[in-house]
């Protein structure tokens, strides 16, 4: 890997995505232009950028100095395995996201194309200088870029007040995240001033401050992937995004987030704690529950999503806490599973949630429409985007053959063996863990079941919906490409983590490679396989042929006396389509069994009412608990140093000559 | 005891008490062109101890601090006060918030403060001009209370620069001096300084038909 470096390659792939952004100004209202040149040369250079990084992933970490910026503080940029690998997932989804984005963009949607162009690729751009960053400045820099451009993409359809205000919230918690991580970064100095990240790695900081940094970049990057408490900007910022941008986001730039606490908490972090792994597996435990329960209940297909991806964020917070258990107790191949999952399990979401994601996009600009109860029956309309909406929902619901399964099955694989952890209360504690990750996976199936159900089965709930078309072929194309991931995620898993435990074994200094090799690849025993073992490509030949015979069955024995009658009608003559379950009717049980865990507003009719009327709306209760108080407390504070404003000069300037004194004789010597 | 001090650093500590004695004189005065020939006569005598100490210790950038400090503050940045006096028609008396015998009693207390504050950090330094460690702080002290009990803008701005001749005396008499570009950067800044604030003036004079910045309180964000 002499030349030419890949690292080089991905700079100038970066490179190339700003300048492809800039020259969306150059011709800012001119839309066929930008949509069908500038995108899709952002998503060729996309597809760069992965092959590129699959190339890396099997070489050496190359470094680069990049003089840029301050006099005397130049960038320092690294590609390793771990980059690469996110770098991998990076340039294949915004290969697909672009694609779709060409044809999704229309004109008088809000902010110009030229400038959303700018924004879009300025993201792209910043995403990758994050995983490729080697210092704590180069990184905070990219990462800041990265917020800020994706606030400006969220905030795309600014007219609307609660557009501004969704894309307030996230920049609010934005800051208060990165704060966070800037202040981890600081303790991981440990007061040398050396903010590279190879001098953090030379640190021996002592396990209290190794704490404190662990802990603030939990929250500093937990604040970005929507780690519960601070995942309040999520639900509302992807719906406030246009559907590329939200496809984005919750593909990519959550697990940039993801990134960097593996980044902070495997490489930058020498020793590991085993109560750390515990905090990770708890808030991603209360996260993954709280986020698909709250995804079950929502009735805007976007915020469903949404709250679909704090779930898998949840996940992927309780494999990084299981890895770290199993890291502190020097059980290295168990971590080793564990991180495969979480690796994994950031891949196949990319892709799947991606692709939902950029579904929703083509239902709303077919529709107009955005809420569940008002759509249905798409799949005759919209048969393209039903089909491949199918690949993410079962991947999603994490059933076989698709990506979603395998990773939540690693998943609850390394579960299954944290008996043999050597501390009783632990051994007590992560079967009840793994029993509620198994709750949140049944959920989750179930908020997928919804999404798809009521969107694209049974009858339409509108006469408006007999308009729908079918997307784009350039929409078509990206969400093809994100199935095909999808689908070769699920049934090619051995060969897949096969790449990935380059990653594995840098963090780890251990991996599954040595096991797989041993074993075909189609299947996948990362133990043993004697103990389990899945074998993807059975799972899909038996569907594929149960259906093509069924189908054939159906065909040749009642040839002929096929009928086509309205769908889950339960053989009522007179259902129509009003009559069908509602988005809010579906989740009425999970809305009863777990209602305490909802702030529900309900109305009901009442006998006497002309116009009877049913509403419920459901809050998050963290708003009530957390979010306001703490505003009131802002307030109130603010209003009492208020009082120090009181507007004449002379006085400000009594203020500062007190202080003065007061430090004077106060710091003397 | 007298002997132990050279001539040179006599003259400086001579310089200095001149400088101490000009800055309770702009306390006490309450006519504006007055006050800006006082800050000029401030400027000589800052030049005049930087030269001396310059000789004495023959470093090439005193000489140029001094040149700076002449071109500066004796001559242009009087001038444009002056100017600017001239512009705006402010000739009448200074008005302070609290009377003057006050002030100066004050000043008194705030200059034993300074010495006593300035005497260890002094004796840390091994220059020839420590002694004057204190009388700079004090400078600064009894600039910052002019700005604070004086009422027109204009005054407000002299009391800053006088600040800033204290801050050169302590400088100079503590390290010889700061280095060149920092010396330079600072010039340039109060040299901006007074010249935005020049505008501001007459921004300030159209908005209230005054320069009294009691008008300012209005500004307040309620």
């Amino acid at each position: 890997m002499s030349t030419p470096l890949s690292i080089d390659a991905l700079l100038i792939a970066a490179c190339a995505w700003l300048a492809v952004g800039l020259c969306g100004l150059a011709a800012p209202r001119n839309t066929r232009f930008i949509s069908k040149i500038l995108f899709p040369l952002g998503a060729l250079v996309g597809m760069l950028v992965g092959l590129t990084a699959l190339a890396a992933l099997g070489g050496p970490a190359q470094t680069a100095v990049l003089a840029i910026g301050l006099p005397d503080l130049p960038f320092h940029l690294r590609l390793d395995k771990l980059s690469a690998l996110f770098a991998l997932l990076l340039g294949f989804a915004a290969a697909g996201i672009s694609i779709f984005a060409a044809g999704y963009f229309r004109e008088g949607e809000g902010t110009a194309p030229g400038v959303l162009c700018l924004e879009y690729h300025a993201f792209l751009a910043s995403m990758l200088m994050v995983l490729l960053a080697d210092d704590a400045y180069a990184f905070m820099v990219a990462w800041e870029t990265m917020a800020l451009s994706s606030f400006f993409l969220v905030t795309t359809n600014h007219q609307h007040a609660e557009i501004r205000r969704a894309g307030f919230l996230y920049l609010l918690i934005a800051h208060i995240g990165a704060i966070a991580i800037l202040l981890s970064f600081g303790v991981m100095t440990g007061g040398a001033g050396d903010y590279s990240f190879a001098g953090m790695r030379a640190q021996e900081l002592s396990p209290f401050w190794a704490s404190a940094a662990f802990l603030l970049a939990l929250a500093g990057f937990g604040a970005k992937a929507g780690l519960v408490p601070l995942h309040v900007w999520l639900p509302e910022a992807h719906p406030a995004a246009p559907s590329p941008v939200s496809a984005m986001m919750s593909g990519v730039m959550l697990k940039t987030a993801i990134y960097g606490l593996l980044r902070v908490s495997f490489d930058l972090l020498h020793t590991t704690i085993w109560w750390w792994g515990v905090v990770a597996l708890g808030v991603g435990l209360v996260t993954a529950l709280f986020g698909v329960l709250y995804s079950t209940v929502q009735s805007d297909m976007k915020r469903l999503l949404a709250y679909s991806s704090i779930e898998n964020i949840g996940l992927i917070a309780v494999g990084i806490g299981l890895t770290l258990i199993f890291h502190a107790y020097r059980m290295e191949s168990l971590a080793a599973l564990a991180m495969t999952a979480v690796l994994y399990h950031c891949l196949a979401h990319s892709a799947f949630k991606s692709l939902l994601f950029l579904c929703t996009g083509s239902v709303l600009h077919s529709t107009k429409e955005r809420s569940l109860g008002k759509l249905g029956g798409l799949i005759h309309r919209m048969p393209w985007v039903a089909w491949l909406a199918l690949a993410g929902v079962i991947a999603s619901a994490g059933l076989p053959p698709l990506s979603g399964f395998v990773s939540e099955w690693l998943l609850l694989q390394s579960f299954l063996f944290s008996p043999g952890l050597p501390h009783p209360w632990l051994n007590m504690v992560v079967p009840v863990a793994a029993a509620l990750v198994v709750l949140v996976a049944a959920l989750a199936g179930f908020a997928m079941v919804k999404f798809y159900g009521i969107i694209f089965l049974g009858q339409m709930r509108e006469p408006g919906l007999k308009d729908a078309h079918d997307a784009g072929n350039w929409e078509k194309a990206g969400l093809a490409w994100l199935a095909l991931i999808t689908l070769l995620l699920g049934i090619l898993p051995s060969t897949v983590i096969l790449r990935i435990d380059a990653a594995t074994r840098q963090l780890l200094g251990t991996g599954l490679a040595d096991k797989l090799h041993e074993q075909g690849w189609w299947m996948l025993a990362p133990i043993s396989p004697e103990r389990a073992s899945y074998e993807p490509m059975i799972f899909l030949v038996t569907i594929a042929s149960t259906l093509l015979l069924g189908r054939w069955l159906v065909r040749y024995l009642y040839h002929g006396r096929v009928r086509r009658t309205t769908a889950w009608d339960c053989g009522y003559y007179f259902q129509g389509p009003r009559a069908q379950d509602t988005a809010e009717g579906f989740s009425q049980p999970i809305r009863r069994i777990f209602e305490p865990m909802f702030r529900m507003l309900r109305h009901f009719p009442t006998a006497r009412d002309t116009a009877p009327h049913y509403s419920v709306k459901v809050e998050d209760h963290f708003w009530y608990w957390l979010y306001l108080p703490l505003a009131r407390l802002a307030a109130r504070l603010s209003t009492l140093i208020a009082t120090l404003q009181g507007g004449r000069i002379a006085v400000y300037l009594m203020y500062s000559f007190i202080t003065l004194l007061v430090l004077l004789l106060v710091a003397r010597p | 005891m007298s002997s132990a001090i050279p001539f040179s650093a006599q003259l400086i500590n001579l310089f200095a008490a001149v400088i101490l004695l000009l800055a309770f004189a702009m306390l006490a005065q309450r006519r504006i062109l007055a006050l800006v020939n006082l800050f000029a006569l401030q400027g000589l005598t800052l030049c005049l101890a930087t030269l001396v100490a310059a000789v004495t210790t023959s470093q090439v950038h005193l000489y140029y601090s001094a040149g700076l400090t002449f071109m500066l503050k004796v001559l242009l940045l009087p001038w444009i006060l002056h100017r600017l006096v001239r512009k705006l028609n402010v000739k009448s008396e200074v008005e302070a918030l609290i009377n003057i015998p006050t002030t100066m009693l004050v000043g008194i207390v705030l200059v034993m403060v300074a010495f006593n504050v300035a005497l260890p950090i002094s004796e840390l330094s091994h220059t020839i001009t420590r002694g004057t460690l204190g009388i700079a702080l004090a400078v600064v002290m009894l600039a910052f209370l002019m700005m604070i009990t004086r009422q027109k803008a204009i005054t407000q701005v002299v009391g800053f620069l006088s600040m800033e001749n204290g801050l050169f005396l302590a400088a100079t008499s503590a390290t010889y001096g700061m280095p060149m570009v920092v010396e330079l950067g600072i010039a340039l800044d109060v040299l901006v300084g007074v010249i935005i604030l020049g505008v501001f003036f007459f921004q300030i004079r159209d908005q209230f038909d005054s320069l009294d910045i009691r008008n300012m309180e209005q500004l307040k964000d309620n």
